[in-house]
């Protein structure tokens, strides 16, 4: 009888230990931050890239129904591939802001007067600690913020003609 | 009078390297507990990626600003995710995890109580 139950207590253990190994194979392993959809972002302030006396914060942003804002650089080879989309946007109704990451001043304005300023405005982060508070963790990156300042969408890596589409279905 | 001023700078001496050395040591401790999201298998107090460096950046910010270490990984946490910290949290999602380990080594014990036991019932008769 002793052993019955000892071999009942190994088999379940055997059976669960797989279980969990099964479930374990299922589920999508790929990091991203796209859990924050649905939350509110943080309280931020950027200085405008080429006036230090003009900045951006979250109260600007409640005057806007929708918000994109786009971590770029100019070292940055996806951003010059996505920039065609945000030139697109820029004609919608929508405020896109631009925040410069880890980039030099001089190489970022040369970026804009190359591809287009899609931005309504152009933010800097220099060191890249702002843009923590956006759970930012490469670039390009983008997030639809509406006016009650909750992200809506989150985007990882280049705009494509979907996220557009997306985008564009989001802000009728 | 001189013996009093030299156990006072050896006292202050000793008080302010107890302190560095702290200081030194938590947020080493902390770089080791959180994961650097963009390099295969190393922490933050491993890589020298941009990602780590920009993360070191703000975990010495929240120090400055007097930050526990709990709240330093609750804030890193709300921005990344979970993911972020290798020490994951005691959550009904992991509750698992956390007591998993020690059910083991319980039912463990008990098999092995059981098969000594059944070894000696045999031996004896």
């Amino acid at each position: 009888m002793r052993v019955s139950i000892l071999k009942i207590i190994i088999f379940s253990f055997v059976f669960f230990s797989l279980f969990v190994l099964w479930q374990g194979l299922k589920k999508n392993n790929n990091y991203d931050t796209k859990s924050l959809v649905g939350a509110r972002i943080s309280n931020f302030q950027f200085t405008e890239i080429n006036n230090v006396n003009k900045s951006i914060s979250e109260k600007d942003l409640k005057n806007n129904k929708f918000t994109l804002i786009n971590f770029f650089a100019s070292w940055c080879l996806p951003c010059r591939t996505e920039h065609k989309y945000l030139i697109n946007l820029s004609k919608k109704k929508i405020k896109i802001i631009g925040i410069n990451f880890k980039d030099k001043k001089k190489n970022a304005n040369n970026f804009l007067k190359e591809l287009g300023n899609p931005y309504n405005f152009v933010g800097k982060d220099s060191d890249g600690k702002a843009s923590v508070l956006f759970g930012v963790y490469g670039i390009p990156e983008s997030i639809l913020v509406d006016n009650n300042l909750n992200i809506i969408k989150k985007i990882i890596g280049p705009i494509d003609q979907n996220q557009y589409n997306e985008i564009l279905n989001l802000i009728k | 009078m001189k013996i009093k001023k030299i156990i006072l700078i050896i006292y202050f001496s000793f008080f302010m390297s107890l302190n560095a050395d702290e200081n030194y040591r938590d947020v080493s401790e902390i770089y080791k507990n959180l994961r650097c999201l963009i390099c295969q298998g190393q922490s933050i107090a491993d890589s020298n990626s941009d990602f780590a460096v920009t993360i070191k950046l703000v975990v010495q910010d929240l120090i400055s600003e007097k930050k526990t270490n709990d709240e330093i990984y609750s804030f890193l946490i709300s921005k990344y995710g979970e993911w972020i910290v290798y020490q994951p949290s005691f959550s009904k999602n992991n509750f698992l995890l956390w007591t998993l380990p020690y059910a083991v080594l319980v039912l463990g014990g008990f098999i092995i109580f059981f098969i000594v036991r059944k070894n000696k019932h045999n031996r004896v008769n």
